[in-house]
């Protein structure tokens, strides 16, 4: 089947078949590997993009399904090749990731999370990353990240969601 | 690719997707998919066609009809959620919808797949069992209306005609000047499926005494279930601890709980009487205090 797919403001066209995953579409097909395969059934978050700006799992949608939504990946977010937005630098800097494999579902979650609550709490924070496993970092550093990203972005001139 | 192969149609409107239900034995329905696709992914679910209704514009929607609160089969649980008139309306569905799944699955999931799949931990089959809601289903021949009560029959089992699509649910809105909620559940982390999870809705009268009262346990039992000997215990008494106490007591001393390798029968049964009683003075206080007062 034909479908159109709109990732990262780019227009794709693809060919797939009805039962090809978005997380293998945009792997396999579109080459995204930031979108990572976890669990594949829903559990672990690691496949987490933005469907029309909201955290959904690329898992547990069909790429048939996707066509006319905005879809946003890890590597939408960066402003530039080699660069790294406000949130990605703050993980890297509060050292909010360890192996990676759960940081762009994470990433995508916290940066849904400050497009709508610029000022979120700390509960705001687990909430909004609690579909999303970390093995490595405790969670801990994650959280700090999230918050210190938020505070930048607040004190910074930047409209809120260009994070 | 881990599903097997199928067919995928997106037809635009309910008559030409329950032609295609009817058409094919292997076709299901897809929605938002959030417990479908899982199962297509470990092969638990083999269709030989999708039928995906999520863009029927008609199915869509949450309309305040003054007695009740109708909200269309593919309206999503994250727009249920920010909803204003379920916000105020239902304040039992508004407290509940948080629990559903993650925020992730409750964008994509949606408030009629949630009530079709019957599962017995499921949050809104739980809400519209206690709230006494409608189910209103649709086939070839024409729409029929179900009640919440009759609908459900056992795990993930429901009464909705083979080849038939639930196309809205008709939540009833009390119409007494103080009306709280209350909602607890149980389970092994955040969002993860409810042991037992319990749902009250309470109405108070002008003297404070209760007019009227809905509780249900969801999780612990095959189906979700209304504990009516509670309201019938209740109505007309101030909610004291005490007595809320012994009347979610008594009426789960029969219930029939579900025993797995997650949690003992007892110990659901345990559970049930203290969620519910957790969640009665809840809505008690939440109603007192008339944060939903009209």
């Amino acid at each position: 089947m034909r479908v159109e797919l709109q990732v990262n403001g780019r227009r794709a066209e693809v060919d797939v078949e009805p039962r090809c995953t978005l997380l293998d579409c945009l792997r396999d097909t579109l080459g995204l590997e930031g979108t990572h395969a976890g669990c594949e059934h829903g559990v672990c978050g690691a496949c987490t993009i933005l469907v029309d700006g909201e955290p959904a799992r690329s898992c547990l949608m069909l790429a048939v399904q996707a066509d006319g939504h905005e879809l946003t990946t890890i590597e939408g977010l960066s402003l530039g090749p080699g660069e790294l937005s406000v949130l990605q630098d703050a993980f890297c800097e509060t050292h909010g990731l360890q192996c990676g494999y759960c940081t762009p579902g994470m990433i995508l979650a916290a940066h849904a999370l400050l497009a709508r609550t610029p000022q979120p709490t700390r509960a705001d924070i687990v909430e909004a990353i609690s579909g999303n496993l970390c093995r490595c970092t405790g969670y801990g550093q994650i959280v700090e990240a999230i918050a210190l990203a938020a505070e930048r972005l607040r004190s910074a001139n930047i409209k809120t969601g260009e994070t | 690719m881990k599903p097997v192969a199928f067919d995928y149609v997106r037809p635009t409107n309910v008559s030409e997707a329950c032609a295609l239900l009817a058409g094919d034995d292997g076709a299901r329905i897809i929605a938002g998919g959030q417990t479908l696709i899982p199962l297509l992914a470990m092969r638990l679910a083999r269709p030989t066609r999708l039928v995906d209704i999520a863009r029927i514009a008609d199915l869509a929607f949450v309309r305040d009809e003054g007695e009740d609160v109708r909200i269309g089969a593919v309206t999503r649980q994250s727009v249920a959620e920010r909803d204003p008139i379920v916000a105020t309306k239902l304040p039992l569905l508004a407290k509940a919808l948080p629990w559903v799944g993650h925020k992730a699955t409750r964008h994509r999931g949606t408030v009629g797949g949630s009530i079709a799949n019957a599962d017995p931990a499921g949050e809104i089959p739980l809400v519209a069992v206690t709230l006494q809601a409608t189910i209103t289903v649709q086939d070839a021949a024409g729409s029929t209306e179900l009640a919440a009560g009759a609908f459900y029959l056992g795990p993930m089992i429901t009464a909705l005609p083979e080849g038939a699509i639930v196309t809205h649910i008709r939540f009833p809105v009390w119409q007494e000047g103080r009306t709280g909620a209350g909602f607890h559940e149980v389970s092994a982390r955040r969002s993860d499926f409810a042991f037992v999870a319990s749902a009250a809705q309470v109405a108070l009268d002008a003297d404070g005494r209760c007019a009227a009262l809905g509780v249900g346990i969801g999780g612990a039992s095959d189906t979700p279930v209304r504990l009516d000997a509670v309201s019938e215990a209740l109505v007309g008494s101030r909610l004291e601890e005490t007595e809320v106490r012994e009347a979610v007591v008594a009426a789960t001393a029969n219930l029939e709980t579900v025993d797995d390798l997650h949690a003992s029968a007892t110990y659901r049964k345990r559970v049930a009487a203290t969620l519910a009683r957790r969640a009665i003075l809840d809505a008690r206080d939440e109603a007192l205090g008339g944060r939903h007062a009209r």
